[in-house]
């Protein structure tokens, strides 16, 4: 176990543990199917003591910062940092709009990165500081940001929101935000099928023309 | 109907979105994002052939895969009563009926799901339906229209059935200036950012909570009682937030079904998330379209005849129709007018309504047509269009209830610029770029249902308004509160709740068709008028205008004084002919070595009556604008059709429009009121913002370049071949 502390790792130090490791779930899968009855499509998985003990050994721990709060997990490393924020810290500000990478509603602060948490898998955050929608405004304090979306109406639906608001902050931090053409640049990796866009750039210049701290 | 306002509201800017702080701050709970104890997970694994038989289905793996809970297949999957019955669990369109899930062996398009997995977590499930393994007898598929135009037969039902006819269209073949042209506009699909979500959790035997991702809370309702034959009452059906639609939630699909099936079966709540890629065809499509236009026009551009014929995809399951060639009937004032419309059974998943249904397709060749002929006639196209104007409606010869149609064509033109544009195309450059000016006219009908509304004045201050509408994203909360704010004029807009999207409030439409404002807004304005009525009633004659509500209730010691309200349209309506009409102005560039399109430069009118909320307004004017673009420019559905099967399922093949393709849009407004259609004179506006606009970004083409595309999208092959 001490190995598997450290994360998953696809190299080949790692190849045996991990074959040792579908031995056994394969092991105990043979178990849960002589306990099946045929023909009955419902199988009450949770009862089976095996798979509680190979769900354990697919489990890695995970030490995530999210807005400022620490969280110790222990999770599957298939689990993407979009999926372990909204499934299981119920952190459902950041969306899911494609789960590939292609639209940025699931943007979200990696050490004051903007990631897309749908390409990221949750252990490779490990010891890093997560900033979700929900962590941006100070308490009932919007963040100017948040307050120039609303200003202009930078969204109908909301569903693109919260991940353009995250792009949108570090698009200026980064120092993208210079101009009209370079915002919608540096902001084209966020599509907001409502078609918000004018507004979302004029949201964005009123933040970087106000001077305020982002 | 009560005393009408009719003075013309002052046009402000706009309250702020209602629902602005939940959105920003990620609190707007959508459908997937309800905590329910025990919650499961669904996942679909598909057919990937087009059209057979399932011969054999292995599930084994996938049964026996962590976490497991349930795997069904049509071999297995318990029964939903309401198929055993016949009866569709959804209204379809027009004729047949949707797809069944698991109810037989049969396939009838690619990716139609074969079997769903329901696990205690999404990576599980996900993990288990991989594992599924299925062995097929395959038939021979037919998924192009094109090939199949052959097979296109007129809808045997629907309202978009039977072939129109006034005065002799074929009159334009003889007149003095004709056009006569196909236009194409491929597979266009909604893609939503929101994925198809439904949440279905069993509270008693026969009671059931379901969260669905739809645009009416009421029709999911009933399909879902309808199917599991439970009274309507014992379905809650809860839809807050809507990431976004376009028409893809207004049915109940099988899916939705499915999942509350397989909550049935495991007792817990299940959660069905579609993959981006399933969006493509489970939820329908804007369908392929064939059209042709033969327009006829005298020397002087006096239209003489139009025929405007139509073919469009549908499933081999269902028919799918919509009102593709219908504006050609009253559009303009020409004396003869023919249309025919007819579909071609594919085997593929049935199309759907998209934004604009079928007028913004019918417009994408009726307003490129109307540009050819301006161009023959050596006239330019707003000419044309005024010489041809329809001062009254030539379908049914009905007066409009308003039409400010020829206003909206001069503000447009002047906000762009649009004496700048040469007659002749090609003959305009900026720094090597190519320029063109062009427009485009957009319709759809502004009619008033009925709905019904509560509304309570709390003795904390509140007014409380409540019925079962959703809101899409287009602001229907911020609407209706703009509109009780104006009759509660003493009441802050921070006062006002409108409770919406859920299926025990009273009733109220799906979203859709442009009519929220108009019917739900009647009927918000009637509920608060009665109410108020009431409370002068309360406070008898010589009371103010504007009491202290919270006063008066605690003297009189009630809690609260409320009103519920249906309203529907007024009889007068029927002796009128309504629309709303857009007008889409364009500027491209486009790069004469590279064929790249970039729009420079867009302007769109509303004449949509009063504007009732116009920052959201504007908001929906100017993402119609750019959904129209996407249409003009770069959507395209790709089937390889060897396979039947989608090449470009997803955001980064299936291209949408992004910041950088968007300049800066404006958005203005008519805005003269309509008191025919409701008392706050406001027609919809959510269809004619992208109507039209397809053929605005074509017509802009040709006059920068000279080359006429007549086939969606236009791309920058297209303008160099
Ligand atoms: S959900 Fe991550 S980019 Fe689309
Ligand atoms: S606001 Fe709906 S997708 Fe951007």
């Amino acid at each position: 176990m001490k190995d598997l502390d450290k994360g998953f790792q696809a190299d080949e130090n790692h190849e045996p543990k991990e074959n040792a490791r579908r031995d056994f779930l394969k092991k105990s899968s043979l178990l849960t199917a002589v306990a099946l009855t045929p023909g009955v499509a419902v199988k009450a998985a949770e009862n089976h003591l095996d798979e509680k003990v190979a769900a354990a050994f697919e489990k890695m721990p995970v030490n995530i910062i999210v807005n400022g709060k620490p969280h110790k997990l222990s999770i599957e490393p298939r689990v993407t940092l979009l999926d372990l924020l909204r499934e299981q810290l119920h952190l459902t500000g950041t969306k899911k709009g494609c789960d590939y990478g292609q639209c940025g509603a699931c943007t979200v602060h990696v050490d004051g990165q903007r990631v897309n948490s749908c390409l990221t898998l949750a252990m490779t955050v490990d010891g890093k500081k997560v900033t979700s929608i929900e962590g941006l405004a100070k308490g009932d304090e919007l963040h100017p940001m948040q307050e120039a979306f609303i200003k202009h109406d930078g969204f109908q639906c909301g569903y693109c929101t919260p991940g353009q608001i995250m792009s949108a902050v570090a698009c200026i931090r980064e120092g993208h935000a210079n101009s009209e053409t370079e915002i919608r640049e540096y902001m084209s990796g966020n599509i907001c099928r409502c078609g918000a866009y004018p507004n979302i750039v004029n949201a964005i210049q009123e933040v970087k023309n106000g001077g305020q701290q982002v | 109907m009560k005393q009408q306002a009719q003075h013309t509201p002052p046009f402000t800017e706009g309250i702020n979105r209602v629902d602005g702080i939940m959105k920003v701050t990620g609190a707007a709970k959508y459908s997937a994002e309800y905590e329910l104890p025990g919650m499961t997970y669904a996942v679909f694994a598909i057919s990937n052939i087009t059209k057979g038989i399932i011969t054999s289905i292995d599930i084994k793996a996938a049964e026996r895969a962590p976490g497991v809970l349930a795997v069904l297949t049509h071999l297995n999957a318990p029964k939903v009563p309401g198929y055993e019955s016949g009866k569709d669990p959804s209204k379809p369109p027009t004729t047949g009926g949707p797809l069944k899930f698991f109810v037989d062996n049969t396939v009838k398009y690619n990716g139609q799901p074969i079997a769903m997995v329901v696990a205690d977590s999404f990576e599980r499930a996900t993990y288990a339906a991989s594992l599924i393994k299925a062995q097929y007898k395959k038939e021979q598929h037919e998924t192009d229209t094109e090939k199949n135009k052959f097979k296109a037969a007129a809808p045997k039902g629907g309202r978009n059935g039977g072939d129109y006819k006034r005065g002799t269209p074929d009159d334009w073949k003889t007149a003095a200036v004709k056009v006569e042209q196909e236009y194409v506009v491929p597979i266009n699909v909604h893609n939503p950012m929101e994925l198809s979500v439904t949440l279905a959790h069993w509270t008693a035997d026969d009671k059931v909570t379901v969260y669905a991702k739809t645009q009416g809370v009421k029709s999911t309702q009933n399909a879902i009682a309808q199917a599991f034959k439970l009274p309507v009452e014992n379905v809650q059906v809860t839809t807050k937030f809507v990431g976004g639609a376009f028409g893809n939630a207004l049915r109940t699909w099988p899916h939705e079904i499915a999942t509350v099936q397989a909550a049935k079966l495991v007792k817990r709540p299940v959660k069905t998330v579609l993959t981006r890629e399933l969006q493509f065809n489970t939820v329908g499509y804007r369908p392929y379209t064939w059209q042709k236009v033969s327009m006829g026009a005298s020397a002087d551009g006096k239209l003489t005849g139009i025929i405007h014929e139509a073919t469009a995809q549908t499933s081999s399951f269902e028919e799918f129709t919509e009102g593709t060639v219908n504006m050609t009937r009253f559009m303009y004032a020409c004396p003869s007018v023919g249309t025919v419309y007819k579909i071609t059974p594919l085997d593929v998943n049935t199309p759907t309504w998209m934004r604009g249904p079928g007028e913004a397709t019918g417009a994408f060749a009726l307003e490129s047509a109307m540009d050819e002929l301006a161009d023959k006639l050596g006239i330019d196209p707003i000419e044309l269009r005024i010489r041809n104007h329809a001062d009254t409606d030539p379908e049914n010869g009905k007066p409009f209830s308003s039409k400010n149609l020829k206003e909206a064509y001069e503000m447009g033109a002047d906000k762009i610029g649009w004496s700048k544009r040469k007659l002749k195309p090609g003959t305009l450059t900026e720094d090597g770029w190519l320029i063109g000016y062009g427009m485009g006219t957009g319709v759809f009908g502004a009619g008033r249902g009925r709905a019904t509304v509560k509304a309570a004045l709390l003795d904390s201050g509140t007014l409380l308004i409540q019925t079962s509408v959703t809101d899409i994203g287009v602001g229907t909360g911020t609407a209706m509160t703009q509109i009780a704010s104006e009759i509660f004029t003493g009441i802050p807009v921070k006062k006002i709740k409108f409770e919406l999207g859920d299926s025990s409030l009273p009733p109220s439409p799906t979203q859709g068709g442009s009519t929220i404002t108009s019917t739900v807004g009647g009927a918000v304005h009637d509920a608060c008028t009665q109410l108020k009525e009431k409370f002068q009633q309360l406070i008898g004659n010589g009371g103010t205008d504007k009491p202290d509500y919270v006063k008066v209730l605690k003297e009189k010691n009630l809690p609260q004084l409320e009103v519920t309200v249906t309203s529907s349209g007024s009889t007068e309506m029927r002796n009128f002919s309504s629309y709303s009409y857009s007008v889409h102005f364009v500027k491209v560039k486009v790069h004469p070595k590279t064929g790249v399109v970039r729009v420079d430069n867009v302007v769109s009118v509303a004449d949509s009556g009063h504007i009732v909320s116009p920052k959201t307004a504007r908001s929906q004017i100017i993402g119609g604008a750019i959904g129209g673009i996407g249409m003009a420019l770069m959507e395209e559905g790709i089937m390889d059709h060897r396979y039947g099967r989608y090449v470009n399922n997803n955001y980064a093949d299936y291209h949408v429009p992004i910041s950088a393709d968007i300049p800066q849009i404006d958005a203005l407004f008519v805005n003269k009121p309509d008191y025919r259609v409701n008392p706050m004179g406001a027609k919809g506006m959510g269809e004619i913002a992208l109507i039209g606009m397809s053929a605005a970004v074509a017509n802009a083409v040709y006059n920068a370049t000279g080359k006429r595309i007549r086939e969606l999208p236009i791309t920058p092959d297209k303008l160099l071949a």
